[in-house]
């Protein structure tokens, strides 16, 4: 999976790729030569007494060091270029790929999980390019460039060098294999208890009102402890590694000289070409090193890349049409048409036979339990998902004909849960309609009962609006995203349990101030305050999926149990009668 | 290489901080000092065993050039005879060996020297690894204090610690600033003493074996120090840059995720990918630019290593060559100048991580440092059955004190009311009005300005807060569990509980019911992100709870937005449930709550605007008749004294919880 994404996303980069690899095998092939000319001023200079020879040599290694740096930036250049490009590349295919997702491939995902593969995930994979092109491209070549310049100096000793290289390797495994299991333990109970203090600092009110505070300092003693634990067996197995490493080479080192200066006795060797040969073994031993370190980051990359390729291969259910009608707006007539809808894989289906029409200047309100299908069934209208079968039309056009930006313009959405986006209080409301004036701003601020609190404002509709609007309070939030949908003056309204943070007058408020400005659109609304539909012209009442109980609020209460038994838990008896109030 | 984390940040007060933080171990001085010597110790070996491995290089030299001489002459004849033939330099050379004309390598004192270089190796490793150990184990007993100490000032502080600040800031303050001053512990504190010791030995050893080959190589140092200032500089801009363009483009990414209903209802795909497509190019810039930056450092300062390797190489083969050095001593030299600069790098990087170490142990110290809830001095003790009356004496409270100075209006004013025994209080008022404070004066969550609240009689200042407390049942909005089942849950209520209390208080609250359909019954977890449990089923298991617990008193924040209908009906009745019998304060938003309340409490801007039974209330046709007709007719246009108060003094994170 790691491999197949790296492929795909490499590809425009290839030429770079090539690069990497040639200026990397000349950086390193420069690197290695050095202790070869630094044997020859000892076999040549040194022992013979010829300086002239020494001063050359020397000239010699400068030039070749400076290629070696020329030869590792450049390197380094086109590895950047392909890494950071990977990551740009990627980044820009999971959003434009969860950009046509309906809300049903958004919602199966999770939108933090879909955020962290966004990312995070393709950050961990830049990051593993970079490294693989900067390191795991080099160790290879350095550890048979460097078994290649060893041989050259002593085939004789070359036997020294294939038993160090799976000793460290070996080694190496053992430890790493058995630490890294243990990392994500160890993650997995940091997690855990840091959760036990965010549970701590959420809920500080009711442990201290139960006084629980020894039992919450028992659960915490508990992780303390679970993590210390696992935290003192790494350190156990981690400070063991840089002896290990370091013995093993050190036993090399001695193994050359013992076994060299046997060869150089027998004059078999000379004595320069021993040093070179000690140099290339350490180096051979340090790439033996890097790459096992580079390895420990593969499984973390996998993951990530196993979570970037399912965003990529999921297809959108829901698609724009080929041809968009043109119908003209301003009318609204909305209609269901035995509508159902099921999630893929669930045993029921989420709406059932729905069928009912709404026509401009009226209200339909939708009320039910939770999980009766009330915000699938608001879901539908502006097309946030298909129903599985059956129509919604709107003026008499299917909303699958519509243009996905033709229907946003006719349908203004107030969700349950008010967001905001970053920017002022003014480009938010401008939303759903880019050349709205100031003064139709007001105007909506004034229906949506905001225009007092946005007044106050320091800097007015010019105000910033923090990420997620979490700087307003939340009944503030949710009439700003009631003012938004007012703004774009769309042909239906669509409330979703819209007015659920506001106090009951500011309710009662907005609901007066509503009625106006909505007399010429179609209103859809779901609500949890019973007195905030009674006024609606058809009230639906939803039941697993399906419409049980249909009519005006006098008539249902009349007629539907389940209508009543939902007022009665709201109002008491004498207001579900008449209503003399 | 790649670091895309925030930019560390940078301590205030870098020493005062830094020795508080080695305190924290001082009281495993011991350990300490062992670790201490065992890495000077395991330092003394590691840098003079290349020495000893120069003399091994020297000893073959020796036996190869021996070898050449003819046998039977001694060294000094060999010399004078190659000077008679004006071979100055090779005699000169020679002058700095022992040799045996003659002979070859000496087998014996070779084995000797690399059986020593082994064991000093041997040595140094196991040192090594003895003070890693035991440091390991040093620093994890000390975090883990410094958990149960941070742990234990959570429980010391007072709420409005918490409520004035950000949660976020609290949070990462507990956790992220903890595992940072475990890191630097870990790491920086032993590699640093080692790098340190490491490199001085070195220049010690270099000095010994040769002053000129030893300025040379540390000429290569002020070089590679430019070097990696000037690009590390440099480079650090440009990770500011890419942080910084990082953190825009995944600000965009969340929030057109978590909107996306919106962007589609809306139809803003085409802006938003315009814009995120406008921040990717950014953050490309900047990352490749602080990648590639950062990617010279390695080869520039291996540059510069390799100039002072080549002018070992060139010196170190004349001064050879003139007998000036042994050739064992130039490659040792080499094997040190190599060996330098690692220790020298590392200590380059850790001056980041410790600085941000040091960092995260100051807010951790400020946290720690922060002043705890008023001292205790209980005067009285409650019963063990209360009666439950409550008396507020003209009681005066405000959350900002200095605003008070300033002239703002208190939160609270002279505030009195009484409740009797077994009564249901309801507090209604629009936001803001201080019902939510009422509570927290009650359970002493803060501390009264004036006047005085009673319970039984008995001032509540006059008792310990876990006395009070502990006499008080509380049910909020936000319902509140703790990662675990919910036979735990519950069980919060009361932790010596039988099951069969639990069992009992879960069927009086409904709870039973749900919990049956379950597939993993009482043992369900309830998971952070709740998904097992609805809303109000977790409303209900809180009244469990709050039901076992069997208070005297009883706080009862109502649930604004209702959960779904029929459980909501259930949390209704097992709300009042648990209402009998006793003394109840009931935060009300629900009309059939107030109606069947004893007493109506009107709260505006902290002050009581009303009190009386709903019968009475409504019939005065003040404040609450106004606000009633506001909830179930259409609204009164002059209905503003019911506005809500986003005047009054809230503190801005607000104690609404």
């Amino acid at each position: 999976m790691l491999l197949r994404l790296l492929r795909t996303s490499t590809r425009p980069y290839l030429p770079w790729v090539v690069g990497v690899l040639v200026f990397q095998l000349l950086s390193t092939i420069a690197a290695l030569y050095l202790p070869s000319l630094n044997a020859r001023i000892i076999d040549n200079g040194v022992t013979h007494g010829d300086t002239d020879y020494i001063w050359r040599t020397g000239a010699v290694m400068l030039t070749v060091a400076l290629g070696q740096v020329v030869a590792a930036v450049v390197a380094v250049w086109c590895g950047a270029r392909t890494a950071v490009g990977v990551g740009r590349d990627l980044r820009r295919s999971v959003y434009r790929r969860v950009g046509t997702f309906s809300a049903r491939e958004v919602g199966t995902f999770g939108a933090p999980s879909l955020i962290t593969r966004n990312t995070n995930d393709v950050q961990q994979i830049q990051v593993l390019t970079l490294m693989a092109l900067n390191f795991m491209v080099m160790a290879p070549i350095m550890c048979i460039g460097g078994i290649v310049m060893a041989l050259r100096e002593d085939a004789g000793l070359s036997w020294l060098v294939w038993v160090s290289i799976p000793v460290m390797g070996v080694l190496l495994a053992l430890v790493v294999s058995r630490l890294m299991p243990w990392f994500r333990v160890m993650q997995e109970r940091i997690d855990g208890i840091n959760g036990v203090l965010r549970e701590q600092i959420t809920g500080i009110r009711v442990i201290r009102a139960f006084v629980k505070e020894p039992f919450e300092t028992q659960r915490f003693r508990r992780a303390n402890q679970d993590l210390t634990d696992i935290s003192l067996r790494i350190g156990s197995l981690f400070v063991l590694m840089f002896p290990v490493i370091n013995m093993v080479m050190h036993l090399a080192t001695a193994a050359v000289l013992w076994f060299g200066g046997h060869r150089v006795d027998q004059g078999q060797i000379q004595v320069g070409a021993l040093t070179a040969f000690l140099q290339y073994m350490l180096q051979i031993l340090m790439a033996v090193m890097m790459a096992t370190f580079m390895f420990m980051m593969v499984p973390r990359a996998v993951v990530c890349a196993e979570r970037i390729s399912e965003v990529l291969d999921t297809r959108p259910s829901m698609h724009p049409p080929q041809h968009p009608v043109a119908a003209p707006r301003a009318l609204g007539n909305l209609e269901f048409r035995g509508v159902a809808f099921q999630y893929p894989g669930a045993e029921a289906p989420v709406l059932d036979d729905i069928g009912f029409t709404a026509e401009p200047g009226r209200t339909v309100a939708v009320v039910g339990a939770t999980g009766s299908g009330k915000s699938t069934l608001i879901s539908l209208i502006p097309r946030l998902l298909d129903p599985v079968s059956g129509d919604v039309l709107l003026d008499g056009v299917p909303l699958t004909d519509y243009a996905p930006e033709d229907l946003a313009g006719r349908v203004g959405l107030v969700p349950q849960r008010p967001f905001l986006f970053s920017g002022t209080v003014a480009s938010n409301l401008r939303f759903g309609r880019q050349d709205a004036t100031d003064e139709e701003l007001w105007d909506a601020l004034r229906v949506a009962q905001a225009e007092d609190f946005v007044r106050e404002l320091p800097q007015g509709l010019d105000s910033p609006v923090s990420q997620g609007g979490t700087n307003v309070s939340g009944g503030q939030r949710q009439r700003l995203s009631i003012a938004r949908a007012l703004v774009a003056r769309p042909e239906v309204y669509v409330f979703d349990d819209s007015f659920s943070a506001l106090d009951v007058a500011t309710d009662a408020r907005l609901r007066a101030a509503l009625r106006p400005v909505t007399r010429h659109a179609t209103v859809v609304t779901v609500a949890q305050r019973v007195s905030t539909i009674t006024d609606a012209d058809l009230i639906l009442v939803l039941e697993d999926g399906r419409i049980t109980a249909r009519g005006s609020h006098e008539q249902l209460v009349a007629s539907s149990d389940t209508y009543r038994e939902i007022v009665t838990s709201q109002l008491s008896a004498e207001q579900t009668t008449g209503g003399e109030l | 290489m790649s670091e895309s984390q925030e930019p560390a940040r940078k301590p205030q007060r870098f020493w005062p901080s830094a020795v508080r933080l080695v305190k924290l171990m001082t009281p495993h001085k011991a350990a300490l000092a062992l670790v201490v010597a065992a890495v000077v110790l395991s330092v003394v070996f590691t840098v003079w065993a290349p020495r000893v491995l120069g003399r091994a290089m020297d000893v073959i030299f020796a036996g190869v050039v021996g070898r050449s001489l003819p046998a039977g002459t001694s060294q000094a004849q060999v010399e004078a005879g190659m000077r008679a033939q004006g071979q100055d330099t090779m005699a000169d050379m020679m002058s700095t060996m022992t040799l045996v004309p003659g002979q070859g390598v000496d087998f014996t004192r070779l084995g000797t020297l690399i059986l020593t270089v082994l064991a000093m190796y041997t040595v140094a490793s196991v040192l090594m690894w003895l003070q890693g150990y035991v440091l390991n184990r040093v620093v994890m007993r000390v975090v883990y204090d410094l958990r149960q100490e941070v742990e234990r000032k959570l429980n010391a502080l007072p709420l409005s610690y918490f409520d004035t600040r950000q949660r976020g800031d609290v949070m990462s303050r507990v956790t992220n600033d903890v595992d940072n001053v475990q890191t630097a512990l870990q790491q920086t504190f032993s590699q640093l003493v080692e790098n340190v010791l490491t490199v001085l030995g070195i220049v010690v050893m270099m000095f010994v074996v040769s002053w000129q080959l030893a300025l040379v190589a540390l000429l290569a140092l002020p070089l590679s120090a430019v070097a990696a200032g000037l690009i590390g500089s440099r480079s650090q801009r440009m990770f500011k840059q890419q942080w910084h363009a990082t953190g825009q483009l995944n600000g965009h990414i969340e929030e057109s995720f978590s909107g996306h209903e919106l962007v589609l209802a809306y139809g803003r795909q085409h802006q938003m990918q315009a814009q995120f497509d406008e921040r990717n190019e950014e953050l490309y810039r900047a990352a490749f630019g602080a990648q590639f930056l950062s990617g010279t450092i390695m080869p520039v300062m291996q540059f510069v290593s390799y100039l002072s390797y080549v002018g070992i190489a060139v010196l170190g083969g004349l001064r050879v060559a003139t007998g000036q050095l042994s050739l064992g001593g130039a490659t040792a030299f080499i094997q040190y100048s190599r060996e330098f600069t690692q220790p020298l790098s590392q200590v380059a990087g850790m001056a980041t991580q410790l600085q941000s170490g040091i960092a995260s142990a100051e807010r951790t110290f400020e946290l720690l440092d922060a002043p705890e809830q008023d001292a205790e001095t209980p005067s009285a003790q409650l019963p063990i059955r209360l009666r439950g009356e409550v008396r507020f004496e003209h009681v005066d409270f405000s959350y900002d004190k200095a605003a008070l100075a300033n002239g703002a209006q208190p939160m609270i004013e002279d505030l009195t009311f009484h409740v009797a025994p077994g009564r249901t209080v309801a507090i209604v008022g629009p936001t803001g009005a201080g019902k939510t404070t009422l509570v927290n004066l009650i359970l002493r969550f803060y501390e009264i300005d004036g006047g005085r609240i009673t319970l039984d009689g008995i001032d509540i200042r006059d008792l310990t807060r876990r006395d009070l407390r502990s006499q008080v049942g509380m049910v909020l909005q936000d319902a509140w569990l703790f990662g675990g089942t919910i036979m735990e849950n519950i069980r919060f209520g009361r932790q010596d509980a039988t099951d069969e209390e639990v069992l009992h208080a879960a069927r009086a609250t409904y709870v039973d019911r749900f919990v049956r359909a379950l597939p993993d019954g009482y043992d369900t977890l309830i998971t952070e992100d709740g998904s097992s449990v609805s809303a109000g089923e977790k409303q209900l298991i809180t009244i469990a709870r709050a039901f076992l617990s069997q208070p005297s008193l009883l706080i009862l924040d109502e649930a604004t937005s209702a959960v779904d209908t029929r459980t909501e009906l259930l949390v209704q009745k097992a709300m009042a449930a648990l209402r009998e019998q006793r003394t109840s304060f009931v935060i009300a938003h629900r009309l059939s709550t107030i109606r069947d309340a004893d007493t109506i409490i009107v709260m505006q801007s902290g002050r009581i605007v009303e009190q009386g039974s709903h019968t009475e209330l409504i019939e005065a046709g003040g404040a609450y008749a106004t606000l009633y007709e506001a909830q179930f007719n259409s609204p009164e246009p002059d209905a503003d004294d019911a506005a809500p108060a986003g005047s009054a003094p809230t503190p801005t994170t607000g104690p609404t919880g």
